[in-house]
């Protein structure tokens, strides 16, 4: 499969998406400037972590403007796979290919470390090799990860199965103590309605090998590829 | 304009010596212009010249066979092997912080990681040391949070983990505290770059941020002391801009992909100034740049204001003639200024001009080679038996020993520091195998099978104790916690702290320090390959505490070498490696429970200390032990228990008896060196005790691990504490300070 990662000036997970890609699932990458206004033939986007554009003035909200922005969205559209990570699920919400938006942590201040989150659906392309309310052991590392929506999104969200990853205890309880930022009704992660862009937080690329506490965020990049292998499981 | 003259009084404002003026007399063979004298001004402060430290510096051991690059370039380099170079280096941001802490230490960051990117590597790792008054001040809460805070936002945008390093508490630094930062990045052996002016007719490129007023005389004030009215030098404090620091760094690592570059150096203290002729000096060049030409963003700056800017984020490079297209080209993709601003020029002259009017002109050689050098003198302090003076028979036992533990791993400076570090990105480049809170941090190092470990230390207490010692320590206490990690020690880069040095006390504590530390790199064949020295930590003239604070790199073989204090399964034996003596002079218990700073710190036999290193990297070598911890602050009692809370998903308790015939507390709580704490299976007994017999060095089993509780039981003490409660000593201290609105 061929994977774009999208670099903004200041994003600087990049080269880790890049690395887990390529040397840990054989995959193919290329990285995509920011000031690119068309974009190659590619399976999935991959909007990483980082600090786009300095994140001054808010996060993700200069980003949107940045010349790719429209080429991504011509993606999504087409219903071509984009996955958001921490600063790119930011900017996939600023840019309106996601509901609702990121405020800051409650605690107020940066949060970098391990989290419990439990997929509260296999029915997307980048959970389908996992299954319904499996946990998985992820690190976070932000400081605006807050999920926040008005009720009537997260009604939506909900009632189309669109609320994909939820923070939870090792156990699989989304109690308050397992939610490391105060995001409403512990959510971690979401998709669209046409199921083909997700954004999360917590980062899948920190826990693709066992050498650094998990491998768990594996099972998204392999839901990826094994969707793209079977026609069935494309998007709509 | 028309510059001001030069007085006697303007002199004294540049902290200047009338001696120190009369020599600038003679280099330039006559009146300095106010340009000039700002520029000698800060090339010779303390901060930029070393003058103090010089001739001391000169005696630690530097060349080895793994060092590529030693003290005197912007940072130090490693051969790691492979056609891989590790370059790294450590210094501090103290007074800045002092004054405006945040951007006092998130530009201590981006100074330092400009050092490293300078050198052809990329920045992939951060360690901070930092010291502040007790927390119960307010004072102090805020200084810590601030602090933490700068390293957090800046670290974290920039896009340069934080991987570990410490944080100890102590009365003497609330009114300075320590903030010193090291940075390591990756390099190819073969292609690394130098501060060097190289080649005449050579243009000289400013690239980066836009020069300002903020940061003038930052260096001077660095070399000064402080008093109650050092707040209102917050506007000497610059901003930092991390987004625009992480632009320069990716647009100066594709620079030097091309072959376009010469020479590049970062424009830190003193800034545009000692970037020229630093370089100037090293390629045995001159050095020409016109002020009219560099990108400002305020009006009506003059050349001194320009010359002796320290706005941040900010590079000098001098290219090939001929590629100056290449350059622009690649610092416009980033949104970057590149600017010609001088050339390279072969009269060993830095001139300075204002469009076509000279306003400094003076022999590079004048302002580096030549600048003062001073043997100050020292002097013993008078204080220094009284304070070493310890009555062990004045000192009584404690009621109950699980108290007195729990009240150590509750102590700020032993305490869990998870509060601290889950501020800062220590993840990104995914490399790091062992984390914050361990002995050392261990990165792997991606296409290879091996890694990297880091550990930065330096117990101030003890240097004020003992200066030597506290040297001695310092070294060989950074290269324990590396090999506890599974690796072996091979270059150290070092921050010292100290007070003022014209006064000969403290010119004393430097030089014992530093022949401690000297003699422990000798010993251990740990060369220095560069650092910082920090005079004049001191405010209201009180000192802190002399603080040499140690950065040890070391090498693991192979990645399954990382090793880890917790203990791995119940059932294990416990093994000291090593011997308790009777020490609780300087302990960190004498200060927790008896309030006492008081008395010699241990002892090392620098030969002893080797051998039990050894001992203890070849067991974790041949896989013989499944958990290894150095013994220190805190002593064995603290050990054991860290081996079982530190890993937050499987605590393990642990069932021990320290024998020995001491008093229980310098058992339990002395901190006695050359001691590490392993744990094995018990099948591993023997092929342990076989390693340790070939390097002489003794073995007591303790106990075994297993169960829920902590329990350390011997004729004279006891303790039987559940883990639930040794975890809210260790993990709720520090947090409890720092409860989130």
């Amino acid at each position: 499969m061929r994977f774009g990662i999208i670099v903004f000036p200041g994003s600087n997970c990049e080269l880790d998406c890049r690395w887990v890609l390529e040397n840990v699932l054989g995959q193919q990458t290329e990285l995509v400037w920011h000031k690119e206004t068309a974009l190659g033939d590619y399976d999935c986007l991959i909007l990483p972590g980082g600090f786009a554009h300095g994140d001054y003035l808010r996060t993700g909200a200069i980003a949107r403007f940045s010349p790719v922005m429209a080429a991504v969205e011509r993606h999504a559209r087409r219903g071509g796979l984009v996955l958001g990570i921490c600063n790119g699920f930011q900017v996939l919400c600023e840019a309106g290919l996601l509901p609702g938006a990121l405020l800051r942590n409650t605690t107020m201040h940066f949060l970098c470390r391990q989290v419990h989150i439990r997929v509260e659906t296999a029915a997307t392309p980048f959970t389908n090799a996992c299954t319904r309310g499996q946990v998985l052991r992820i690190p976070i590392n932000h400081n605006e990860g807050r999920y926040y929506a008005d009720e009537a999104t997260v009604a939506r969200l909900t009632a189309n199965d669109q609320v994909v990853f939820r923070y939870v205890t090792a156990g699989g309880e989304p109690t308050e103590a397992a939610n490391p930022n105060g995001s409403l009704q512990n959510i971690a992660g979401i998709c669209n309605e046409g199921r083909n862009v997700l954004g999360l937080m917590p980062h899948p690329e920190r826990a693709a090998e066992a050498l650094l506490g998990s491998a768990d965020g594996r099972l998204l990049f392999a839901s990826v590829l094994r969707s793209a292998r079977t026609a069935s499981a494309t998007p709509r | 304009m028309v510059e001001p003259a030069v007085t006697d009084a303007l002199i004294a404002a540049h902290s200047l010596t009338r001696e120190e003026y009369d020599r600038v007399v003679v280099i330039l063979g006559r009146a300095p212009t106010y340009t000039e004298l700002g520029i000698f001004s800060v090339m010779w402060s303390e901060h930029c010249s070393y003058k103090s430290s010089k001739v001391h510096l000169q005696t630690f051991p530097t060349s080895g066979p793994r060092i590529l690059q030693g003290p005197g370039e912007n940072a130090g380099v490693v051969d790691l092997g492979d056609g891989l170079a590790a370059v790294f280096k450590v210094e501090s941001h103290n007074h800045p912080s002092y004054i405006e802490p945040y951007q006092g230490a998130a530009t201590g960051v981006g100074g330092i990681i400009r050092d490293i990117f300078t050198m052809g590597a990329r920045p992939i790792a951060l360690l901070d040391s930092l010291r502040f008054g007790p927390l119960h001040e307010a004072r102090n809460r805020y200084l810590m949070g601030g602090v933490v805070g700068g390293i957090s936002g800046y670290g974290n945008a920039v896009g340069v983990p934080t991987v570990g390093g410490e944080v100890l508490f102590a009365d003497c630094y609330s009114h300075n505290p320590l903030v010193n930062v090291l940075c390591l990045g990756m390099a190819q052996a073969d292609k690394l770059f130098f501060g060097r002016a190289g080649g005449i007719g050579n243009p000289v490129f400013y690239v980066g941020a836009k020069t300002g007023r903020d940061g003038i005389h930052g260096a001077t004030m660095a070399s000064e002391t402080f008093d109650e009215r050092s707040e209102e030098r917050r506007p000497t404090v610059q901003v930092g801009d991390p987004f625009r620091e992480k632009l320069l760094i990716e647009a100066c690592l594709e620079l030097m992909r091309t072959d376009a570059l010469v020479g590049i150096q970062d424009m830190g203290a003193a800034g545009l100034t000692c970037s020229s002729c630093e370089m100037a000096s090293r390629g045995g060049t001159g050095v020409e740049v016109d002020v009219r030409l560099v990108p400002r963003r305020e009006e009506g700056m003059t050349p001194y204001e320009v010359m002796l800017s320290e706005s941040q984020e900010r590079m000098l490079l001098v290219a090939r003639r001929g590629t100056e297209e290449v350059v622009r080209g690649i610092f416009a993709r980033y949104d970057l200024d590149a600017v010609v601003v001088g050339r390279v020029t072969g009269d060993g002259l830095m001139r300075v001009r204002d469009g076509s009017r000279i306003v400094a002109e003076i022999p590079v050689k004048g302002l580096v080679a030549e600048a003062p050098v001073y043997r100050r003198p020292t002097v013993r302090p008078a204080w220094q038996d009284e304070v070493q003076r310890l009555d062990l028979d004045a000192i009584p036992l404690p009621r109950d020993y699980g108290a007195a533990l729990c009240r150590l791993l509750a102590s700020p400076s032993i305490a869990c520091k998870a509060t601290v570090w889950e501020q800062y990105d220590h993840m990104l480049f995914v490399n790091t195998v062992v984390g914050p809170g361990a002995d050392a941090v261990v990165l792997r190092l991606k296409g290879a099978e091996g890694g990297i470990a880091l550990a930065m230390d330096g117990n101030g207490r003890y240097t004020f104790l003992d200066p030597f010692i506290g040297g001695v320590i310092a070294v060989a206490e950074a290269a324990r916690n590396v090999v506890v990690s599974g690796a072996e020690p091979v270059a150290v880069t070092n921050c010292l702290n100290f007070g003022d040095p014209t006064r000969p006390e403290i010119m004393w504590q430097f030089t014992e320090a530093v022949r401690g530390m000297a003699a422990a790199c000798q010993a251990l064949q740990t060369p220095v390959t560069g650092g910082n020295v920090s005079f004049y930590n001191e405010t209201t003239g009180k000192a802190i505490f002399p603080t040499p604070i140690v950065g040890m790199l070391g090498v693991l073989g192979h990645i399954s070498h990382a090793t880890t204090p917790a203990w791995k399964a119940a059932g294990d034996l416990v093994v000291l490696l090593g011997e308790s003596r009777e020490d609780l002079g300087g302990s960190e218990y004498l200060q927790v429970c008896h309030g006492m700073i008081q008395g010699r710190p241990p002892t090392v036999d620098l030969e002893t200390e080797r051998r039990i290193q050894r001992c203890c990297l070849e067991a974790i070598r041949a896989g013989v032990v499944r958990s290894a911890h150095d013994c220190s602050e805190g002593g064995l009692a603290v050990a054991l228990a860290e081996g079982c809370i530190t890993d937050p998903d499987r605590p393990i308790g642990v069932e021990v008896s320290v024998p020995g015939m001491l008093r229980p507390d310098a058992l339990l709580f002395g901190e006695t060196q050359s001691r590490i704490v392993v744990s094995l299976r018990e099948a591993d007994l023997g092929r342990l005790q076989a390693i340790a017999d070939r390097h002489g060095v003794p073995v007591t089993a303790l106990g075994r691990t297993g169960g829920s509780r902590f329990v350390c039981r011997g004729r004279t003490y006891h303790i039987d504490l559940s883990l639930a409660v040794l975890d809210q000593a260790w993990r709720g201290s520090l947090s409890a300070f720092f409860r989130h609105r």
